[in-house]
């Protein structure tokens, strides 16, 4: 793991650089992908840029709301680089909250907005895999395995590696787009194979979020995901007028 | 075009069926066994959830710490050094925040990573801004090791058990984002 790199007096956190170089190649790919779909690739980039924008800012508010008293007393805090006081969920609900808004008010087509932007996620999910193999985060579980990592004082699961291969699959896979585009078929791939591979590399990690009788928290919702695409896969492809008419 | 979804219904369902039952099924073969999240205190390791690695170190201007001796309190570990100029800017925050916490179980250590600074510098540090938290000098870089430091000023936040709950690598930082982190841990099970 090297996840600083000091040149002269700054400290670069490498994580963040890799998933700004995931954001960047995302947005560069969702373009392309927005002119092959005959969408205004400007308003699909900005769609982008507003929801980032909104998710860090909504992240930083939700963590401060919780620690109100400090932060009035230090408003200029809510501008700190510290990665550590934001708040991901709540970011996360803002950001997908100010992007849909966004779409609906420029008007961008449900389903061909979608697939414009399903090569870029996949994408940004390699560079999410690269970013926690710099920083450590999701480590595996302890293993004596051969191709095991030394991580965290213990031989564990290269499970930041299982899930850049996984991502880098699902990007292939979506590249060569085997269900068309502009129905929505591409986007509900990335997603559905994302859930499915996190269903089954859950199970490696050491970090898992364990609920009543020993689930695993990110297994259960990824399951759940996994069935909505799947039911919206079967449902789009029996609807597909409807966004043609869009 | 979408040549992988069966037109059948039934075809479909069936794989829709399989497919989600296969992952149910992992699910239920790969639940955390109950041992594994009763069984005590986790092991050392400079990263949240795990138990933070314990030091004895002589303290500037005499006597000793151990980190374990502190259980019971919440203890923010703080390296740095006198020529850093993130781990200066942050020192009065940090300094602010145990005046107004220590009453409530806040301890601080500011662990000096001596061996890359001069104890001399620390201590017309010290002197200077007034601080008043234990502040251990690391002489060695045994502790620095041990806390796999790879950037100053590094901060580890450790609850009342031993744990860390958080992790600051890089700085400086806010007043406010120290007072959330220890807050956090005050609040939390005694």
């Amino acid at each position: 793991m090297f996840p600083f790199l000091r040149l002269g007096p700054f400290l670069l956190q490498l994580p963040g650089l890799a998933l700004l170089g995931g954001v960047w190649a995302g947005s560069s790919l969702a373009e392309k992908e927005a002119a092959r779909l005959r969408l205004n690739a400007a308003d699909l980039y900005n769609l982008i840029f507003y929801g980032l924008v909104a998710g860090i800012a909504g992240a930083r508010l939700a963590y401060a709301a919780r620690y109100l008293s400090a932060y009035l007393a230090n408003p200029i805090s809510l501008l700190a680089l510290t990665p550590a006081t934001l708040y991901p969920t709540a970011g996360l609900v803002v950001g997908l909250a100010v992007a849909t808004l966004r779409g609906w008010r420029k008007g961008l087509p449900l389903r061909p907005t979608l697939d414009a932007l399903a090569p870029g996620l996949a994408a940004f999910m390699v560079a999410l895999g690269v970013a926690h193999f710099l920083s450590g985060d999701a480590f595996g579980a302890p293993t004596t395995l051969p191709w095991a990592i030394h991580l965290w004082d213990d031989d564990r699961h290269p499970s930041q590696i299982y899930e850049t291969l996984a991502a880098l699959a699902v990007f292939a896979l979506v590249w060569k787009r085997p269900l068309g585009i502009g129905r929505g078929f591409n986007f509900l791939l990335v997603v559905a194979t994302s859930a499915a591979a996190r269903v089954f590399l859950e199970a490696f990690r050491g970090d898992s979020v364990v609920w009543a009788g020993g689930f695993r928290a990110t297994q259960v919702v990824a399951l759940l995901v996994l069935a909505a695409c799947l039911w919206l896969l079967r449902r789009w492809q029996a609807r597909p007028e409807v966004e043609a008419s869009q | 075009m979408t040549t992988i979804i069966p037109q059948d219904k039934r075809r479909w369902n069936s794989l829709v069926a399989a497919v989600l039952g296969l992952g149910v099924l992992w699910t239920l073969l790969s639940r955390v066994p109950a041992a594994a999240t009763t069984g005590g205190a986790p092991p050392p390791s400079p990263r949240q959830g795990f138990s933070a690695p314990d030091f004895t170190l002589d303290l500037l201007g005499g006597e000793q710490v151990t980190l374990t001796n502190l259980r019971g309190k919440v203890v923010m570990v703080n390296l740095w050094a006198s020529w850093c100029p993130p781990c200066r800017a942050e020192m009065p925050a940090i300094e602010s925040v145990y005046r107004a916490y220590k009453e409530r179980g806040l301890e601080v250590l500011a662990v000096n990573t001596t061996y890359q600074d001069s104890e001399a510098d620390a201590a017309a540090f010290v002197q200077q801004h007034s601080l008043t938290f234990p502040v251990p000098l690391d002489r060695t870089g045994g502790v620095s090791a041990r806390y796999q430091l790879r950037g100053l000023p590094s901060t580890y936040f450790v609850d009342r058990q031993g744990v860390i709950r958080a992790v600051v690598i890089g700085g400086p930082m806010t007043e406010a984002t120290i007072q959330s982190k220890v807050e956090e841990l005050l609040n939390g099970a005694p």
